[in-house]
């Protein structure tokens, strides 16, 4: 937006710019790029809007916003939210789930697609390879609703799946309301994330895999190399820069344990354990009209979540890993 | 399936080990597909199953009493078939405005020549680490009017930054003579977009469109919060969310909605448990269609987005 101003103030007054010789390249550059200029500008406005604008909607968290006053008649409390927040039981207790799924999905999710990754890797035989991969991207293309209704379906009392197995199996007794038990909750819903992501999370290390040296296993063979020993001293080594970029991108988002699954599988039963940060924002800002302190939580969000971002990042950098930026 | 993969897979490789490893993963890898599987096929035959004989349960994977009354039932319903509609609009309206726009920047921001390719690309990319949150979000289109609108399922998220990102990596890799020669033809930045392009830019915009599309259907999020008062902008995820959530609400109160429901469920040849295994269907069954036919494509866009991001 400051590029419009300064090109109105040029037509204004030319004078100013005679000395900016730089700029002055840089404006007939422009003029000739008129085509790209017009092209990207009306994405470059609705970036602006939609995306800058709800920036300075952070403010809210340190007024005591009232929706039906102007922004300016909004009166300034300075922190009195975030200290409300740091004093409010709920505010903990949800920030412990928070955390509690996000690092049961970050290690479950990890450990299950790399696993994954080495198993589908050694399928030799194409088509079966192909239909194991088709098949395992399936649940990531259907929606959280769609997979909230089938697991708590699954898991069910009369029919569920999971009840019949473990019945007729032997391992419990009579069926169990497995919903219904909140200590449950979080390893519900880390196997259920797995459920859906486990497959598509697959793509990127099998194609780090396709990058290896074949060479490399053919000098394996020679040697006499059996396929757990091939795994553990070629392709496991061959992937660490991968993985080590996927968990720095990933600590990024320790407090986005995901909405939907909580919110979609969450029942009064197991709600002390189900909700997390982003419900307790949808429930203070939407259900109780609290804007600001729904917003405090938010900023506290992406603070926080900077912050894992970048010590992530500058212990790469330490320990001479690759890194993000 | 199992012997022929086996043998060949053997023939390199010899050793009792090898051989061990190979059962194993064969038998690990479709037992997964079973799971993978398995709770979806369910579904499809609880839909297909005359309801009451359902609530006897023993469905798995094929109807006991095969009937079309479910769906009879949910496209006989004026709101589900009026959400179904929306759902199709705003996947199509909105898959095609957001890849023609995203791949309208990603084309600028792929021009060396391009006094702004630098500015518009970070003022993009930043956005990725950080986002106003729900409420200044709410607020925003609040103050512009797009409450209870169509509009809101579209102008909000037209353009996705990592697919920016995927459309720009696949057009820096069109050899730059293609661009040179057409310039000197006489054709402008708008026509080089739209008649070279596009046209050879066809891959990554189906991966693309696929992402979009995707998004667009199965989002109920923004139905929830932007139009949940508008019943006729409702969508088939927000439909089945609504049904699902009353199951969930029932759940605690144990058996007492759950019987009223079965009770009726004789009676009205329907059950809350038929129709939402129906509905299930109805919202996913059009993406598991598709997706197969555009593996080797998002396969290729999601390592093509992961490597140059």
């Amino acid at each position: 937006m400051e590029i419009g101003t300064r090109a109105s103030e040029e037509a204004i007054n030319p004078s100013v710019s005679v000395s900016k010789k730089r700029n002055k390249t840089f404006f007939t550059k422009l003029k000739s790029q008129k085509v790209l200029l017009a092209m990207s500008l009306p994405f470059l406005i609705w970036l602006f809007i939609f995306k800058y604008i709800p920036l300075w909607g952070w403010s809210i968290a340190f007024q005591d916003f009232k929706p039906a006053r102007s922004i300016m008649d909004q009166e300034w409390i300075g922190m009195e939210h975030f200290k409300f927040l740091f004093t409010d039981e709920n505010f903990w207790r949800v920030l412990r789930n928070t955390i509690g799924m996000s690092s049961i999905n970050l290690v479950l999710g990890f450990v299950t697609a790399i696993g994954l990754a080495l198993l589908i890797n050694e399928i030799r035989h194409l088509r079966f390879k192909k239909s194991i991969q088709t098949i395992s991207y399936m649940p990531h293309f259907i929606s959280w609703v769609v997979a909230a209704s089938i697991v708590s379906y699954s898991l069910s009392l009369e029919n569920g799946i999971i009840n019949i197995v473990l019945v007729n199996l032997g391992i419990v007794d009579e069926p169990i309301l497995w919903l219904g038990k909140e200590k449950w909750f979080w390893v519900i819903n880390g196997l259920a994330e797995v459920w859906k992501n486990v497959g598509w999370n697959t793509i990127i290390y099998l194609a780090a895999i396709t990058m290896i040296d074949p060479e490399q296993y053919e000098a394996a063979d020679i040697d006499g190399a059996s396929r757990l020993q091939r795994i553990r001293h070629i392709t496991l080594p061959s992937l660490k820069p991968t993985i080590i970029i996927l968990i720095i991108m990933n600590l990024g988002y320790v407090l986005e344990s995901g909405f939907e699954a909580q919110y979609l599988l969450g029942n009064p039963m197991n709600l002390s354990y189900s909700e997390n940060l982003d419900i307790y924002v949808l429930k203070y800002g939407m259900a109780m009209g609290n804007f600001s302190i729904a917003t405090a939580a938010g900023i506290f969000k992406t603070v926080v979540s900077f912050i894992f971002l970048f010590s992530a990042n500058h212990i790469a950098k330490k320990f001479d890993q690759p890194r993000l930026f | 399936m199992l012997k022929k993969p086996l043998f060949k897979a053997t023939r390199h490789h010899s050793g009792v080990g090898d051989y061990l490893f190979d059962i194993f993963n064969y038998s690990f890898l479709t037992f997964l597909c079973v799971v993978m599987l398995y709770p979806f096929l369910n579904q499809l035959a609880v839909s297909l199953n005359e309801a009451s004989d359902s609530l006897k349960g023993g469905i798995y994977l094929w109807p006991r009493e095969f009937t079309w009354a479910n769906y009879k039932h949910v496209f006989g319903e004026a709101s589900i078939v009026n959400s179904f509609f929306i759902s199709v609009l705003r996947t199509i309206i909105g898959t095609l405005t957001s890849v023609l726009g995203t791949a309208m920047v990603a084309y600028t921001i792929s021009r060396k020549e391009f006094v702004l390719k630098k500015f518009v690309t970070i003022a993009f990319v930043l956005t990725m680490y950080f986002n106003g949150g729900l409420i200044p979000n709410y607020l925003l289109i609040r103050e512009l009017n797009l409450l209870d609108s169509f509009w809101v399922y579209i102008i909000p998220g037209i353009i996705g930054v990592f697919n920016l990102i995927v459309i720009r990596s696949f057009i820096e890799g069109i050899p730059d003579s293609l661009f040179e020669s057409a310039k000197i033809d006489g054709a402008g930045d708008f026509t080089i977009f739209l008649k070279i392009v596009l046209p050879l830019s066809l891959p990554v915009l189906a991966t693309v469109s696929l992402f979009v599309a995707v998004y667009q259907w199965n989002s109920w999020f923004d139905v929830f919060l932007y139009n949940s008062s508008s019943a006729n902008l409702s969508t088939l995820q927000y439909e089945l969310m609504k049904i699902l959530q009353n199951s969930n609400a029932s759940m605690s109160g144990k058996t007492a909605a759950d019987a009223f429901a079965n009770a009726n469920a004789s009676a009205n040849m329907v059950s809350p448990t038929s129709i939402r295994a129906t509905m299930t269907i109805v919202a996913s069954l059009p993406i598991i269609m598709v997706y197969p036919f555009l593996q080797k494509y998002f396969v290729k866009g999601l390592t093509l987005g992961g490597v140059k991001g």
